[in-house]
């Protein structure tokens, strides 16, 4: 995965322009120009982006166009296949696939979102700070994400979801927890070099206190990793959360998300294929889009990867 | 006349990069004969490097060359890269910067020199390929080689492996060596031994070398012609003794004017050549100096000048129009280059003894533990980093500590820096002792009255940071209402003689000097009375260097500012320098006032450093004695029970038995005239 070099910003170790415009300068291209260009070069990332910014667009624009409402039941059309009005189909009970499908959108979008960020900033944080701090908060951060990493982390998820009741906000809670020590140890590894770099020591004999070194100095100078972390992020938690409401511990009704959709419709897939193969494909087109991305920003990111060098 | 070995004509090449084509070499040409040492200088992205890879073979794919390169009177551009290496092997050899890259860590130096034997012989038998290896390993001074030739790379120290690459060098019988910075990573008692090895080299294989290097004094000591390189292009080209004598381009007369001399005690302010290289990218039809140089004229701006013969020698070669107006560096009666001035300092004459300290160190000692094991460490020994150093500073005082790496100059500084209590002994900064200091906010407190600058300028500074901010940084932690952080960065940034309407950009956006010139704003915005530098010009190139020495030197008057320095290179701390100390193995060997120690060195340690450095004038330096020491650094976790030097000493081998018998068994303690001129030799 990504190694100490992918971090290494590519204009910052190369060929600098000096400010004062000597005959022959060029204006240098700006750090996010070069990042923009080397993303847009890559063809399956940009489509990614396309269709993450759709699915985006449809979850929330969506319910403007649905005609029922997703708890509403509409009793003259029973498991009815797609039709002018039912787009999607409906189910056994009547509801609209449809409007289910957009507000299952939503809820895994929103998971996943929170999931992504909360995994970031709690993996950023620890495993800056134990790679800084060193000594006793190191070995107590690398002890708990140790113990994280053997414990049967799935079947607590599962147990804790269960009780919850089905409120999604406890499903992502619990889905940070169980996430966030794999990228921590990542980022410590990275970190313990960027520790001794020599701007690290510099702010510390001027003073600065640790913790301000922490998040000035170290989080921003993982920021790349963090960036491909975070989507990288939304892709598990969306399968997480898939996972665990298609197994009946996530989402529960009247909530949906495209897990519990999918949990239901696969139990008619012969019956009533419309049901499962709607929210599965907004499901794979979700993730394929995001890992896509990924992909894309790791490359644009790297200056050492492929993509990086052509011109 | 013979045909040369090497023969490159018009040599081009090219690189697509972001920003557009990168022209890195834009039509070189020389010959190089049999037994014959072309030097090729030049500051860094001058295009040396891609230079000798285009001669070898070696660039990317992606690279474009033009021109010719004939080798033997083959050509070998446009050759297969099995083509390439099977000309390689039989009789071109390569030594690079870092011996470490150019080694594979994973087999034996005896399995690397034997191959490289039976590659250039198929027919020689596996019993003697290894006898030969040996052979080679003990004339490249590598000792006990019947034990060492199944050593691996990293067993090894720097200096040693750049000998076994030089012993790879020389097992296929080469016709030509190309050498790149090949003692760049080194220090200079073992570039001295490398240097002369070469020499060897070259005598023992009758070679043409072709020596890629920054360093003026290694040009003077090693090759006949030279190639002074800039911007892609040769912008002068002649023998050794007529470019050093007679130097018509600015560009390089700018870059001897810029070195400090390690012979010359004198100190008046170096020359720098203002700006950094242009980028080469779209490069205009002028001369690419142009920006940069104090005598363009518009006649300069109209058309690149071309390589053309100055001063009636077909052999010296210059790319500047007014090179025939140009005699030894001086246009008629003015130098090329206007001399700076440096204002002379209030407090020099105020007496030593009456200047207020602003760091004393007492008897500073560190040792780390030497851990064994993967799974629970296990104790198994110590390194003594640093044994009992004292000094003091004095205000508007510069002192430096020199000393190969290793020796413990970083350890001392850090440990200082630390305000790390000393068991033993004391540091006490302006009259505060570390040892007093409770808790955060005294510490801070103290800080602001020591600041540190380091030796990279690229990693001392956070790139993700504006320059405002990297600034600025200390004055918000010292508590600075932020309404006066604004001005005082204003104010620090033109204390540098950086503009401070560029505050606002990364760092990247900088030169390497100009990112120094950060650094040191930064170490300033305090208000520190002392000054901590690490090697803090040693990764610039020698014309920027000049700048930023001359504005240490500025500050250091203007601010009353003392400044603790450590340097390998003993030509800049005799410039800069007021008092120094020699380090060798964690102690003081010699220390005292800077002329009295280089006019007079006692030491036999510091003589050999001394005489090792190059002098960048090539008539001095072929006269000079060198004292080539032999062997390394031993190792620091080694229970030394005499004179640390002894392994090394060239005097030890001059004594008797029983003078012997003092550097063996008794530890020699600083002694001679004190606070003047002291060292620890027992001989001396
Ligand atoms: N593989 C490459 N791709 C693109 N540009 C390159 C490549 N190799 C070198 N360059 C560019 O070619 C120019 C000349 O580089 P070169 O390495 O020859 O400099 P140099 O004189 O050896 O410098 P140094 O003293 O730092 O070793 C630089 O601008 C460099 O960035
Ligand atoms: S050609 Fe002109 S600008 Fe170039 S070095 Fe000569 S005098 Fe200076
Ligand atoms: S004490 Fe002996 S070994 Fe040490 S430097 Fe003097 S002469 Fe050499
Ligand atoms: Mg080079």
């Amino acid at each position: 995965m990504a190694t100490d070099s992918s971090m290494v910003d590519p204009l910052a170790e190369g060929e600098p322009a000096p400010p004062v415009a000597a005959p022959g300068d060029r204006r240098r291209l700006s750090k996010w120009r070069l990042y923009s260009r080397r993303f847009a070069r890559n063809r399956p990332a940009v489509a990614g982006v396309v269709i993450f910014v759709l699915l985006v667009a449809f979850a929330l624009l969506g319910p403007l166009f649905a005609r029922y409402d997703h708890v509403e039941l509409d009793f003259l059309a029973l498991s009815d296949p797609p039709s002018p009005e039912h787009w999607f189909g409906t189910n056994n009970a009547g509801n609209d696939l449809y409007a289910m499908v957009v507000v299952g959108l939503q809820r895994s979008l929103l998971i996943a979102v929170v999931v992504a960020t909360g995994t970031t900033i709690l993996s950023a944080v620890i495993g800056t700070a134990a790679a800084y701090f060193g000594g006793r908060v190191e070995r107590v951060s690398l002890f708990v994400i140790h113990f994280l990493m053997v414990a049967p982390t799935f079947l607590l998820l599962a147990m804790m979801s269960n009780d919850s009741g089905g409120d999604w906000r406890v499903i992502a809670l619990v889905l940070i927890l169980v996430s966030w020590f794999f990228q921590a140890r990542t980022i410590w590894t990275l970190s313990l070099s960027l520790r001794e770099r020599e701007f690290v020591h510099a702010a510390r004999y001027m003073g600065v206190p640790g913790m301000r070194i922490v998040l000035r100095h170290l989080i921003p100078n993982i920021g790349s990793l963090l960036v491909i972390n975070f989507t990288l992020g939304v892709v598990g938690a969306v399968m997480a959360e898939t996972g665990l409401s298609f197994l009946g511990f996530g989402v529960k009704l009247p909530d949906v998300s495209l897990g519990s959709l999918i949990g239901i419709g696969s139990s008619s897939i012969s019956s009533a294929p419309w049901m499962f193969y709607f929210p599965a494909a907004a499901l794979t087109l979700l993730t394929v889009s995001m890992a896509l991305v990924a992909d894309g920003l790791r490359d644009a990111l790297d200056p050492t990867s492929a993509a990086g060098g052509r011109a | 006349m013979t045909t040369p070995v090497l023969s490159v004509r018009d040599l081009t090449v090219s690189f697509p990069s972001e920003a557009g084509r990168v022209d890195a070499v834009r039509g070189v040409s020389f010959d190089v004969g049999q037994g014959r040492t072309l030097g090729i200088v030049g500051e860094s992205g001058s295009g040396k490097s891609v230079t000798s890879l285009a001669v070898m073979g070696l660039l990317d794919d992606n690279a474009r060359v033009g021109g010719s390169v004939m080798f033997e009177g083959q050509e070998l551009l446009g050759r297969t890269d099995a083509q390439m290496s099977k000309i390689r092997g039989n009789g071109i050899s390569m030594i690079f910067q870092d011996p470490l890259t150019s080694l594979t860590p994973v087999f034996s130096v005896g399995d690397q020199i034997v191959e490289a034997l039976t590659i250039h012989d198929a027919r020689l038998s596996r019993r003697a390929a290894w006898d030969r290896a040996v052979e080679l390993l003990r004339l490249v001074g590598i000792p006990r080689p019947q034990e060492r030739v199944k050593s691996f790379p990293h067993e090894f120290s720097g200096g040693m492996r750049q000998r076994v690459v030089i012993a790879i060098a020389m097992a296929n019988n080469p016709r030509l060596i190309i050498a790149d910075e090949p003692t760049t990573a080194l220090d200079v008692t073992i570039q001295a031994q490398i240097l002369d090895l070469i020499k060897t080299a070259q005598r023992e294989t009758g070679a043409a070398v072709m020596m890629i290097t920054h360093d003026m004094g290694v040009v003077a000591n090693i090759a006949d012609d030279v190639i002074v390189m800039y911007a892609g292009r040769p912008i002068e080209q002649a023998p050794v003794d007529t470019l050093f004598a007679d130097t018509r381009m600015p560009y390089s007369i700018g870059l001897l004017g810029a070195i400090p001399r390690v012979d010359k005690s004198e100190k008046r302010p170096l020359v720098p050549i203002k700006g950094s290289p242009p980028l080469l990218v779209d490069l205009p039809d002028a001369c690419p100096f142009a920006a940069r140089c104090p005598i363009v004229t518009d006649a300069c701006l109209t058309a690149e000048p071309e390589l053309v013969a100055v001063g009636g020698h077909a052999d010296h070669r210059a790319a500047c129009v007014r090179a025939e107006e140009i005699r030894a560096g001086r246009l008629g009666d003015d130098p090329v280059y206007p001399v700076p001035e440096v204002p002379a300092s209030t407090l020099e004459t105020v007496p030593r003894e009456l200047r207020k300290p602003t760091l004393e160190v007492e008897n500073l000692t560190k040792t780390f533990p030497l851990l064994k094991g993967s799974f629970r460490k296990k104790k198994v020994g110590e390194v003594h980093a640093v044994k009992g150093v004292s000094f003091d500073i004095r205000e508007g005082e510069t002192m430096a500590i020199v000393g190969e790496s290793g020796s413990g100059k970083t350890t001392t500084l850090l440990q200082i820096m630390d305000f790390a209590a000393q068991d033993d002994g004391d540091i006490r900064i302006v009259g505060t002792s570390v040892a007093d200091l409770q808790g955060g906010r005294a510490e801070r407190e103290l800080r602001r009255d020591v600041q540190i600058v380091f030796q990279d300028p690229v990693g001392s500074l956070d790139p993700r940071m504006t320059v405002f901010d990297v600034v600025a940084e200390p004055l918000r932690t010292v508590g600075m209402p932020a309404a006066d952080v604004g001005p005082r960065v204003d104010e620090l940034m033109d204390l540098v003689g950086l503009d401070p309407a560029h505050s606002d950009r990364f760092p990247a956006a900088f030169s390497g000097g100009q990112r120094q010139r950060i650094g040191i704003a930064r170490a300033l915005a305090t208000n520190p009375k002392l000054v901590v530098l690490d090697e803090p010009v040693s990764a610039l190139d020698v014309s920027v260097q000049a700048g930023v020495i001359n504005l240490l030197d500025e500050l250091k008057v203007r601010l009353g500012l003392s400044y603790l320095f450590v340097a390998h290179d003993l030509s800049v701390v005799r410039h800069i320098a007021d008092r120094v100390a020699v380090m060798y193995l964690g102690s003081f060997v010699e220390h005292g006032d800077v002329d009295a120690v280089f006019d007079d060195p006692q030491h036999p340690y510091t003589e050999a450093l001394l005489s090792a450095i190059p002098v960048p004038d090539p008539v001095v330096e072929r006269g000079r004695e060198h004292i080539v020491l032999t062997g390394d650094l031993p190792s620091p976790t080694d229970t030394i029970t005499g004179c640390a030097f002894v392994s090394r000493c060239p005097l030890f081998q001059t004594l008797d038995e029983n003078e012997r018998v003092a550097c063996e068994t008794k530890v020699p303690a600083l002694s001679g005239r004190t606070g003047v001129h002291v060292n620890a030799c027992h001989h001396r």
